[in-house]
């Protein structure tokens, strides 16, 4: 029986015949999304599609069924075996799949982490899409904050996983913010909890805020799963009068809140216009018409001229767009 | 005992029913079932993808379930014995990052293996522990100390990422005549588990305990000490998986192999092992691993709805699950 | 041994303790977890869990396990987001608010049914047909709804309500628990406890379910229609979880084809577990289920107002689960008295 279970095995390998690599005209983009049914992404896909249209490009999206580090990977190898010339990916994680990149890159592939950079390892990708300078992130919402409080008062953070990096990144420039501009100086942080970007854990973490600390004016939540979380906390409870909510989100899920008054203002970004990004990027640097080097310049219809800035970093737009009661109709995603 | 034996001697067989031919009891086992599966898997997915059929794509693609397909293997023994185990893909976990940890913090690689490997060994016992000491069913056991050690190693390792040294990374490019090592473990320590409960008397208790344990244990069987020893063989083998992991990935988090628990019993339900015990073979989960690893591997490189994958492995499962019951139902009354 | 001997020795005993204990150690440090406006938050914690584990316990006690629970969950919520989402293009109108609650209970059901028909028909282990199906399920609810989530604007505000208004609340300015109320979907969780009582405890198919669990050999040469009652248990087990499904959309006010019940029948079977229903089958009750959903739910709030960080909660609800165990073993076999010799 044993006998037979390798024999089978090594039968199968004969059966298989191996398969020729196809290299085909269009340019084929690939983008992986962190996972299926992630609003955020659908916003994203829709500008690599419309710009592919453009190109001329081949592009499909494809994404794991659940966001843990390791499930892209079967991804990222399915797509080298398809011989796809780029591809884009927002990293579940920021190093486990250094080993699978490299083994795309070094088929030729050009390897762009699009929304998400891979922290600390930025040399197992080429380039890196991101929506604005992370480093104005901390600074506005610490603004808009303090304008919805008048300046002063009790403020605490909800983020999203304690490691989080692009959270991090932005906590610490709002400390630092809060901490040097005098602008801020009567606004106290008492609190940084995290709510691991589950929408069951972020409502205990918000209802414990407003347990622990009963003179909490402000609640920055800088991730669209709990800035959605604590803004339901705060309609449900009635208190929006005396708790202000905001935070990076998404209209489409923010919307009602902002309607009933719950949230006056919160921020984002275009998440379409990165895919619009990666895919010129994509398609001029393997046409040879934009060089990938840091300092370089080049066009995009509709964003005008995009810089490549330290370690192969891009953003589309300078600022935060926030959004209010003005304009959150004018969005769709 | 074989057709023509019971032909020429009808007196021994004391009027039993004629024996089948050989042919049948061949050809009717649940692993043929596997088998046949797995051959339409590999006509599907050439079908599905030009990019499918190569030998060498489709080891790489096993090493990204290697090590779950080897502790698949003792769960089938564990699941024969009448036990049932869901902590190993945590257990894989914790010891990787008792390791990682470990030599992170300075310690030789090969004593951080040991105690990986031991703790391995420890997470074995707690759950023999109240499984055969206080009686407890193993499978809310399981699901107890699957919760408790996902949960340690997120204590250990928060939600950062641990790398481990450079020359320690690349298990699955490691080739054996063209063959990943993983891959190498695998059907090595199929081998060996094969013959241990195929060909021994310890085998054979096994499948006496999972039958009818206590039967089993009026003839004299010490159900108590084998399962004890399955426990802790699994422990062992969990962790031995989980450092392998680390070695592929080049890091280790707390969600390393998380949801892996439902594909190790997967492999072992589709080989045709019976899930209250007594019946099962090393071959049918051998067998069962390739076949999750061709439909897996061919859906996502013919880009396949992740949906439409979650859809075809439920079916199979309950497919295969009808199949063996049939099989058994005709073949073992 | 005495009546209250008796009383004692029983399970809902040993897990009294625990919430008591609990309750009061988390608040000699944090005062403010022996509040009403606590309560109130554990109690929102926990209905999808009671509703959910209600059909979970009928089913343990019949001797089968459903493990599908969080996909059925999962599509029925998608299908009521569907219907709410696309009811204006599809047929040119707006449904009433409440047609998702009937609408998630009967896809429910038909899930479940499809379930018990699996297990019965082809006499197969339910372990594994509610793993294949919850596979199966989850697949179905991202190609129906084609892996886009349904946003709060689609879910009716009074869906919505159920999760924070009430059929009375304590007037704001009241000196004493000003503001509390007890939403509607603790309510309903409540209600279907208290029916299931009456179905487990006062119906002749309810006593065969546990017939059936104890004894399975035995049941039909008891006259009891096995097929029948087995069938019935998944299908109840089914419309329990798509209530589930409809009260998620409640109280989270989006459905999204990957989160939205995943995980869910890991917390519904601990709950159980932990509120002493026998794995083995025949044993178990709706109060000590609901005891179990109500510890987890102590748990899951003390965790945030105590700081511990988020990091260290799946250990501390994994050592509870294995706690509980020790503790229903100990309280089983040696009565309340036992737990002494335990903690010395």
């Amino acid at each position: 029986m044993l006998k037979k279970s390798l024999i089978a095995g090594l039968g199968l390998g004969i059966a298989l015949a191996t398969g020729a690599a196809y290299a085909a005209d269009p340019l084929k983009i690939v983008y992986i999304g962190k996972n299926t049914g992630n609003p955020y992404f659908d916003s994203i896909t829709g500008g690599f599609e419309d710009a592919c249209k453009e190109l001329g490009c081949e592009f499909e999206f494809v994404a794991p069924a659940t966001a843990e580090a390791t499930s892209q990977i079967p991804f990222i190898e399915a797509q080298i075996q398809r011989g796809v010339n780029v591809i884009a990916i927002a990293p579940n994680s920021p190093d486990a799949m250094n080993q699978v990149l490299d083994d795309a890159r070094s088929k030729g592939i050009l390897v762009l982490a699009v929304n998400g950079d891979l922290v600390g390892n930025e040399g197992h990708r080429d380039a890196n899409i991101l929506p604005v300078d992370f480093t104005k992130t901390g600074p506005n919402q610490v603004e808009l904050m303090g304008s919805l409080i008048d300046y002063k008062g009790e403020i605490a953070i909800l983020s999203a996983t304690t490691e989080a990096p692009d959270q991090n990144t932005w906590i610490a420039a709002m400390k630092k913010t809060l901490e040097e501009n005098p602008k801020y100086k009567d606004m106290k942080l008492v609190a940084t909890v995290y709510g691991d970007d589950q929408p069951e854990k972020s409502t205990t973490e918000m209802e414990a805020l407003l347990s622990n600390y009963p003179d909490l004016v402000g609640v920055i939540a800088p991730t669209t799963v709990g800035v959605a979380a604590a803004a339901q906390v705060v309609q449900q409870r009635g208190i929006a009068d005396t708790v202000h909510v905001t935070g990076l989100g998404l209209p489409s899920e923010m919307r009602d809140f902002v309607k009933d008054g719950t949230v006056t203002a919160f921020q984002l970004w275009s998440p379409y216009n990165e895919g619009w990004l990666a895919a010129y990027f994509a398609d001029g640097v393997i046409k040879g018409t934009i060089k990938n080097e840091v300092g370089g310049t080049f066009e995009v219809p509709n964003l005008g001229t995009i810089t490549i800035g330290d370690k192969n970093v891009m953003n589309t737009q300078a600022e935060l767009t926030t959004f209010d009661a003005s304009n959150i109709d004018d969005f769709n995603f | 005992m074989t057709a023509a034996d019971a032909r020429s001697t009808p007196s021994t067989m004391r009027d039993a029913a004629p024996a089948r031919p050989r042919w049948q009891v061949l050809l009717i086992r649940p692993e043929t079932m596997t088998f046949i599966l797995l051959v339409l898997g590999v006509i599907a997915g050439s079908l599905l993808s030009p990019f499918f059929l190569d030998i060498e794509y489709i080891l790489s693609s096993f090493t990204l379930y290697a090590e779950f397909s080897i502790v698949a293997l003792v769960l089938t023994m564990v699941i024969i014995a009448g036990e049932i185990d869901l902590s190993p893909a945590a257990n894989m976990a914790l010891s990787a990052c008792v390791f990682a940890w470990l030599q992170q913090a300075g310690l030789p690689i090969p004593l951080a293996i040991v105690v990986g490997l031991c703790s391995g060994l420890l997470m074995g016992a707690l759950n023999a522990y109240f499984v055969i000491g206080l009686q407890l069913p193993s499978i809310i056991v399981t699901i107890g100390t699957l919760t408790l050690y996902r949960g340690l190693a997120q204590v250990i390792a928060g939600d950062k990422s641990i790398r481990v040294p450079d020359w320690f990374i690349g298990i699955d490019k490691i080739m054996i005549a063209g063959i990943p090592l993983p891959v190498v473990i695998f059907a090595i320590l199929a081998v060996i588990l094969g013959l241990v409960l195929g060909g021994t008397i310890y085998g054979r208790q096994i499948y006496q305990i999972g039958t009818n344990e206590v039967a089993a244990r009026h003839a004299g069987i010490r159900s108590a000490r084998i399962k004890l020893s399955l426990f802790l063989l699994i422990g062992l083998v969990a962790a031995a998986a989980g450092i392998m992991t680390a070695s592929r990935l080049g890091s280790v988090r707390y969600d390393l192999g998380l949801g892996g628990e439902l594909q190790m019993v997967l492999m072992a339900m589709l080989g045709g092992t019976y899930i209250f015990g007594g019946r099962g073979t090393i071959l049918g989960t051998f067998l069962a691993a390739w076949l999750l690893v061709i439909v897996s591997t061919g859906m996502i490189v013919a880009n396949v709805l992740p949906a439409t994958q979650l859809c075809v492995l439920g079916v199979l499962l309950i497919v295969s699950i009808i199949a063996t019951n049939f099989i058994y139902s005709r073949t073992q009354r | 041994m005495s009546a209250l001997g008796t009383l004692f020795r029983r399970r809902e005993a040993g897990i009294l303790v625990m919430i008591v204990l609990f309750c009061l150690f988390v608040g000699l440090q944090k005062p403010q977890f022996l509040t009403l406006n606590q309560l109130r938050i554990i109690l929102l914690l926990t209905p999808l869990i009671m509703i959910g584990a209600m059909g979970q316990m009928m089913v343990l006690v019949a001797r089968h396990v459903d493990l599908s629970i969080g996909s059925i969950l999962g599509f029925s919520a998608m299908v009521s987001g569907m219907l709410y989402r696309f009811d204006e293009t599809a047929f040119g109108f707006n449904v009433p608010w409440w047609t998702g609650i009937p609408l998630s209970v009967l896809v429910g059901a038909i899930l479940g049914f499809a379930n018990g028909m699996l297990v019965q028909l082809f006499r197969l282990p339910a372990i594994i047909v509610t793993l294949g199906t919850m596979s199966l399920y989850r697949g179905l609810t991202f190609i129906i709804s084609d892996a886009k989530q349904i946003d709060r604007q689609w879910i009716p505000t009074e869906i919505k309500g159920l999760s924070s208004t009430s059929i009375f609340t304590v007037p704001k300015d009241f000196p004493i628990a000003g503001g509390f109320n007890i939403p509607w979907i603790v309510m309903i969780a409540f209600g279907v406890a208290i029916l299931t009582h009456l179905f487990l405890a006062h119906t002749r198919i309810g006593r065969q379910i546990y017939a059936i669990g104890s004894n399975p050999v035995a049941a039909p040469l008891r006259g009891i229609n096995v097929a029948r009652v087995t069938v019935l248990v998944f299908t109840i087990s089914g419309a329990l979880s798509g209530l589930a499904g409809i009260m998620y959309a409640s109280r989270w006010g989006f459905v999204n084809p990957s989160n939205t019940g995943f995980g869910f029948e890991f917390q519904v079977i601990a709950a159980v577990v932990i509120g002493g229903v026998s794995i083995n089958g025949g044993v178990g009750t709706v109060l000590g289920t609901v005891l179990g959903v109500l510890l987890l739910g102590c748990v899951a709030a003390a965790l945030p107002l105590l700081g511990i960080p988020g990091t260290s909660q799946a250990a501390i609800y994994g050592a509870v689960i294995l706690v509980a165990l020790l503790i229903d073993r100990t309280v089983r076999q040696q009565g309340i008295v036992g737990l002494k010799r335990v903690r010395a």
